[in-house]
């Protein structure tokens, strides 16, 4: 059989086309204020990839992606807010050296909880760790007992909401409604300048290929063929010696972590994390950059996140009160026109015709029937 | 009743659902190298009876052991890692993956988590699968789609993913139903060959298929036993012509 190396010809061009665009064409062409914009859509383009690996190859639709994204998040604001708490920046509180959303809900001494987030090493870790447990206790509980499909959407989705009304109540503890927000210097280093977000802008995007390289090697694997079998024909994964459901609790916690590191970019490019990121409409519009981006192709679902909320901020600030039905109208016709998105438009209309004229493959595009 | 001579060993096997007996105290044995044939009316739990051996539905009580180990207290992969296989009535293939990704996912070796992500196409995978593919009359369409091959290679395709596990026990279930008579003859052929080294339960409806293959058939009625013994003796069976065979 031939040897295949990594990545086929198509992949590589894909690739490096996209790094062309993140890495050169954005930062050349935009202003700082658009390129710390499109990081921060950047950031929604790792939920997206765990997306397709989650519902595009395995079949499991998760309309909760926004929890995972706000760990991740909440994990690193709470170690950029315990940083900018030093007892001098506030020293006017009753109790200095804690953040001041503690001190305004009469909490004076730092919960047992939070103390570990002094620690840079345990954020980093945490930002893996407890997206991935949190994901593994859903996925164990779901999964075992063979809850799938929309089931497991609704209830991922009731997740998210449930998320959002416990760090809303508990404002004391999580920010409440405002988040956390004022953050100010990691390790010492000023996050809010321009020179700051655009070093940023590149490391997320160094990330971002590591997240794609990561995605395309487990879709390569056995593994990701096992996923897309099991997507078809479930029972006979199973009777053929896979226990499916580690599987899926597997995939489910990747996901989540690409989540997570998306929410600790965020946090750091935009400045702030707050519970309007983490519920219901922020995680089904996860879900559509998904499904525009073309939810079987990982390139895909980059470009639909930078479009879809590139999109967004386009409309909102023209007609703010016409977004959300034209986010509406884009869901059903991705759905019902073409529900391969982006990237299935690419393939059929667009390929074809890329490949006139070269050498290798001998196939004209056949006219439709 | 205990005897070493059996590979597998239902006793008093029982499950109701709501109430309903679909299988009711059932005993069989099966000896290594039999090919038993089930056959029965429609609704006699004969597809129940396969669902219960490979941990498909729970048993309500009675006892299933095979080589030793008890079945229905495990789950469904490990009884496959024991060695029972099993192929379902309407073909149940992957229809995104092609005919060589479909055998290679029931190759033996790589079926954890950890295992699948450090998989490896070596030549023995690679040997394997071609063999297995003449064998089931899939040589020249490996690369192929699974989703473009007739009802009958789907069958086909999916007893060799089977027998690329090489179970010692091999569950199949008709086999040969919605096939056309060229494909029937090569499928009883193919079954002919692949039965030799290990113990097969067929369920079929197909009189002169059923001859062809049994070692000893079991005719079920209501979840029961109504009869057992070769061809010959359940065809002059009575009980078995009233119920079944008379009409």
């Amino acid at each position: 059989m031939t040897k295949t190396s990594f990545l086929k010809r198509d992949e590589a061009v894909g690739l490096v086309i996209l790094a062309l665009i993140i890495f050169v064409v954005f930062p050349v062409m935009l202003d700082d204020f658009r390129l710390n914009l499109f990081g921060k859509y950047l950031t929604y383009a790792f939920v997206a990839i765990g997306l397709v690996l989650c519902w595009g190859a395995g079949g499991i639709l998760s309309l909760g992606q926004g929890v995972f994204f706000g760990l991740g998040g909440y994990c690193m604001a709470m170690f950029l807010k315990l940083e900018a708490s030093t007892p001098e920046a506030t020293a006017i509180q009753s109790t200095p050296g804690i953040p001041d959303f503690m001190d305004w809900n009469q909490i004076s001494a730092l919960p047992i909880w939070w103390q570990p987030f002094n620690s840079f090493a345990f954020t980093l870790v945490a930002i893996f760790v407890v997206p991935a447990a949190f994901a593994f206790v859903i996925g164990y509980a779901m999964f075992r007992r063979r809850v799938s499909g929309v089931y497991f959407a609704i209830i991922t989705q009731a997740i998210a909401a449930i998320a959002t009304i416990l760090i809303v109540g508990q404002q004391g503890y999580t920010g409440g409604v405002n988040g956390i927000t004022d953050l100010r210097t990691l390790m010492g280093w000023d996050i809010r300048p321009d020179g700051a977000k655009t070093t940023l802008y590149f490391v997320n995007g160094v990330l971002l290929f590591v997240c794609l390289l990561v995605a395309m090697a487990i879709r390569k694997s056995k593994f990701g063929r096992v996923l897309v079998a099991m997507r078809d024909a479930e029972d006979r994964v199973r009777f053929s010696g896979y226990d499916v459901a580690s599987f899926k609790i597997f995939i489910f916690c990747v996901g989540a972590m690409m989540a997570s590191v998306g929410g600790a970019m965020f946090t750091l490019q935009v400045g702030f994390m707050s519970p309007t990121i983490v519920g219901i409409v922020p995680s089904i519009e996860m879900v559509i950059f998904c499904a525009v981006g073309g939810r079987h192709s990982l390139m895909g679902a980059v470009y639909g996140a930078l479009l879809v909320n590139w999109a967004k901020t386009t409309f909102s600030e023209s007609f703010p009160e016409l977004w959300l039905f034209g986010l509406g109208a884009l869901f059903i016709a991705v759905v019902m026109a073409f529900p391969n998105g982006l990237a299935g438009l690419f393939d059929d209309y667009i390929k074809p015709r890329l490949r006139i004229g070269r050498a290798a493959p001998a196939t004209t595009p056949q006219p439709a029937e | 009743m205990e005897n070493p001579n059996f590979i597998l060993t239902v006793e008093d096997l029982t499950v109701s659902f709501d109430g309903f007996k679909a299988v009711d105290g059932l005993s069989f044995y099966v000896e290594p190298n039999e090919c038993r044939v089930i056959i029965g009316p429609n609704g006699a739990g004969k597809t129940t009876v396969l669902d219960l051996i490979c941990g498909r539905t729970r048993a309500t009580a009675g006892s299933i052991e095979f080589k030793g180990s008890e079945l229905t207290r495990m789950r469904e992969d490990q009884i496959v890692h024991a060695g029972v296989g099993r192929k379902f009535q309407t073909p149940s293939v992957y229809e995104d993956l092609t005919v060589f990704e479909n055998l290679e996912i029931s190759y033996p070796r790589g079926h954890t988590v950890f295992g699948a992500l450090t998989f490896r196409r070596d030549g023995d995978v690679d040997a394997r699968i071609r063999e297995v593919a003449e064998t089931i009359f899939l040589g020249d369409m490996l690369q192929e789609r699974a989703a473009i091959l007739s009802h009958g290679q789907k069958q086909w395709l999916e007893i060799g993913m089977l027998l690329i596990q090489d179970p010692q026990l091999m569950m199949l279930d008709e086999p040969v139903a919605g096939m056309s008579v060229a494909e029937r003859k090569k499928t009883a052929e193919l079954l002919n060959r692949i039965i030799q080294d290990r113990a097969v339960i067929v369920i079929e409806h197909d009189m002169g298929f059923v001859a062809d293959i049994a070692t000893r058939v079991t005719v079920m009625h209501q979840g029961k036993r109504l009869s057992e013994g070769s061809m010959a003796h359940v065809q002059a069976d009575p009980k078995v012509v009233e119920v079944y065979l008379g009409h």
